[in-house]
């Protein structure tokens, strides 16, 4: 394996992560809803995910638990800030302090336990092409289904009839609601599609990344992830290139150290930070279209009138 | 006022007495008892506490306490509780440990890698450089590239003393080993941990080193076929190919040690910076390796443990190719515990 090859290698698995739980929460926001509890989602998802596997043995097990555990939390949110109609904002930092210690709490008896990996693709002829067979046709199933849910996302969201009824939502829920739209269940579909794929991000953790459960080991993965998305303006695509901006850079400063360029470590870990804002800032300069992507009813309570 | 007094001292009186028949030990812990790394390391010596005196003693833990005022609560906690002697197991506890200290002068107390004292403070800290100097004779022997990737925290004196030991041991078998260095800024992260792992491994590193916390680096090289060395504690169940030895805490014998002198009231404020020799710092198994690099490996334990070899023996070259110590003499502590600069060989600019 060549230098180049890790590098790329590296960074796709650096990027995954931030981009299932930065898809999910787009999603979210878009319908109008803001959950800054992604960081509990995604500890809860990277705790049950690993549990599941060791004890049946099975990492895609573990896969569709991460994914169901991040729905069941994100339900919990959805019932406190829909039906009970609570404070978005407190409630996903509650969420997110609930989750770490929930976590720990379950994840007591997995610490220092060997995990189950999830197998990469293998794809006999493909695979062992020189580069580009690893890269694209030998990454694990968590890569494409990242790709492929960031890819339904756009085109949902673009495209089609359920897509525009997400939007309406988000910009205006009084008209959705005037129109005969079902706002609330609009709205809880989309925050329990946003846990799934935060719950599939902290699975990523735990069952590819690094195959063990450790407390706290989302490591403000989950902070990352919101942050790319308002960065992002709300537009699928900018997050796919926020999220490996934010990877790359991180794993190019560790590639330039091991060469031996001299760069202060503490620079160097602000450094993807201060890149993927700078970008993301300068490709969504548009303030017109800025504003047109914000949605318009995010964070704002919906009482429906009788 | 004087009744509530008097019931106040007969209610005392016997708890007082009763907390004198069997010793109380407590132990402040930076993370989870499950860390499989400092922290487990730290509750197997309290584990060896237990099994030495049985009844005698009885021992309370808390486990993830952040250093700062949190600590100065737990501790004093302790105190309260009628521990007679306390071990706080993180560099950060330190001022917190010297406060509750004064507060409390019949407890005594034992802060890990820390330097300050006081009559009832004791410190003790591992000579971890020593096994670094053993696993760099190993490694400079098994690697195919001549490269090792070391996997690092932050630059403090702890830090560079291992790499400079590591590269000593390393330099008496292939003068022309090289090492690169990636600092993750952490002493736990294991995605960081990874990530650089990774990357070192696609830059020819065939093994891998790391003065993190997690395992996996090790983890990330028993998968890309390359090898490498446990942390702290014994990571064999993570990457049973992969492990060649591990450098371990062993805190139970000075624990046991410095509670037989609490019980024998002997116990005396005091400075310990044990190595191979007393067993603070213990070499796991040798594995994964051929017969003559393990004798080899042995042998430089033994002599490390006799005193025989001192991994710090001139001479020895600073990076600009300055004699830091002519032949045959050693550097002393003062002179390893304020360690800033690298040795000659290791290619990369200490950060600032």
């Amino acid at each position: 394996m060549n230098a180049l090859e890790a590098v790329v290698l590296t960074i796709i698995t650096a990027s995954t992560p931030l981009l299932l739980a930065a898809i999910g929460e787009l999603v979210v926001e878009r319908a109008g809803v803001l959950n800054l509890g992604v960081e509990g989602m995604m500890i809860m998802g990277a705790v049950s995910g690993f549990a599941a596997a060791y004890t049946v043995g099975s990492a895609a097990v573990g896969v569709a638990v991460s994914a169901a555990t991040g729905v069941c939390v994100a339900l919990l949110f959805a019932y406190l800030t829909q039906t009970l109609v609570t404070n978005q904002v407190a409630t996903g930092l509650a969420l997110t302090l609930f989750g770490l210690g929930l976590a720990g709490l379950i994840g007591e008896n997995f610490t220092g336990l060997p995990g189950v990996k999830l197998p990469a693709v293998r794809i006999p002829v493909l695979t062992d092409i020189p580069f580009l067979g690893p890269v694209a046709f030998g990454q694990d199933p968590l890569v494409y289904g990242s790709v492929a849910v960031t890819v339904l996302v756009a085109w949902t969201l673009a495209r089609t009839r359920i897509g525009l009824v997400i939007r309406a939502t988000g910009s205006n829920h009084h008209s959705a609601h005037a129109l005969g739209y079902p706002v609330i269940a609009v709205r809880y579909a989309c925050i329990a599609f946003g846990g799934a794929c935060a719950g599939l991000a902290g699975g990523y953790l735990s069952l590819v990344y690094t195959p063990q459960w450790i407390e706290n080991m989302t490591a403000g993965r989950g902070w990352i992830a919101l942050a790319l998305v308002v960065f992002s303006t709300w537009a699928p695509r900018r997050v796919v290139v926020g999220a490996y901006l934010f990877g790359a850079v991180w794993i190019v400063g560790l590639y330039a150290q091991g060469v031996g360029v001299a760069v202060a470590p503490q620079l160097l870990s602000s450094l993807p930070y201060l890149a993927t804002i700078a970008a993301l800032v300068l490709i969504s300069g548009n303030r017109f279209l800025t504003k047109a992507n914000t949605p318009a009813c995010i964070g704002q309570p919906f009482v429906p009138e009788r | 006022m004087k009744r509530l007094l008097v019931i106040a001292l007969a209610l005392a009186l016997p708890v007082a007495a009763f907390a004198q028949d069997k010793l109380k030990v407590g132990f402040v812990y930076v993370g989870p008892i499950g860390d499989h790394g400092w922290t487990y390391q730290h509750d197997r010596g309290r584990l060896d506490v237990e099994k030495e005196f049985g009844d005698r003693v009885e021992t309370i833990y808390v486990e993830n306490v952040p250093e700062g005022a949190d600590a100065e609560r737990a501790i004093t906690r302790l105190a309260r509780e009628g521990a007679g002697l306390i071990f706080t197991t993180s560099f950060g506890y330190m001022d917190s440990t010297i406060k509750v200290a004064e507060r409390f002068p019949d407890v005594m107390f034992e802060h890990a890698t820390g330097y300050k004292r006081a009559d009832n403070v004791s410190t003790y800290s591992g000579r971890f450089y020593e096994g670094r100097y053993v696993i760099g004779q190993i490694a400079a022997s098994m690697s195919e590239t001549g490269i090792a990737g070391y996997i690092v925290s932050f630059p403090i004196p702890e830090v560079v003393r291992g790499i400079n030991s590591f590269m000593l041991g390393a330099q008496t078998v292939n003068p022309d080993f090289k090492i690169k260095l990636i600092w993750v800024n952490s002493w736990f992260d294991p995605g960081k941990e990874a990530d650089a792992a990774k990357v070192l491994i696609g830059q020819g590193a065939d093994i891998m080193v790391q003065h993190t916390d997690s395992t996996a680096p090790l983890q990330i090289a028993q998968e890309q076929g390359a090898i490498g060395f446990g942390q702290a504690s014994d990571m064999m169940a993570f990457a049973p190919n992969a492990q060649l030895t591990a450098v371990i805490d062993d805190w139970g014998p000075y624990y046991v040690a410095r509670t037989r002198a609490v019980l024998d009231g002997a116990w005396e404020s005091m400075d310990t910076w044990d190595g191979i020799g007393p067993g603070m710092v213990v070499m796991a198994d040798y594995t994964n390796m051929p017969a003559d690099v393990a004798a080899m490996a042995r042998e430089t334990e033994a002599k490390i443990a006799s005193g025989e070899l001192h991994p710090f023996t001139g001479p020895i070259y600073n990076q600009d190719g300055e004699m830091v110590i002519g032949a045959g003499e050693v550097l002393d502590d003062g002179a390893l515990l304020s360690m800033d600069w690298y040795v000659r060989g290791v290619d990369d600019t200490l950060p600032e």
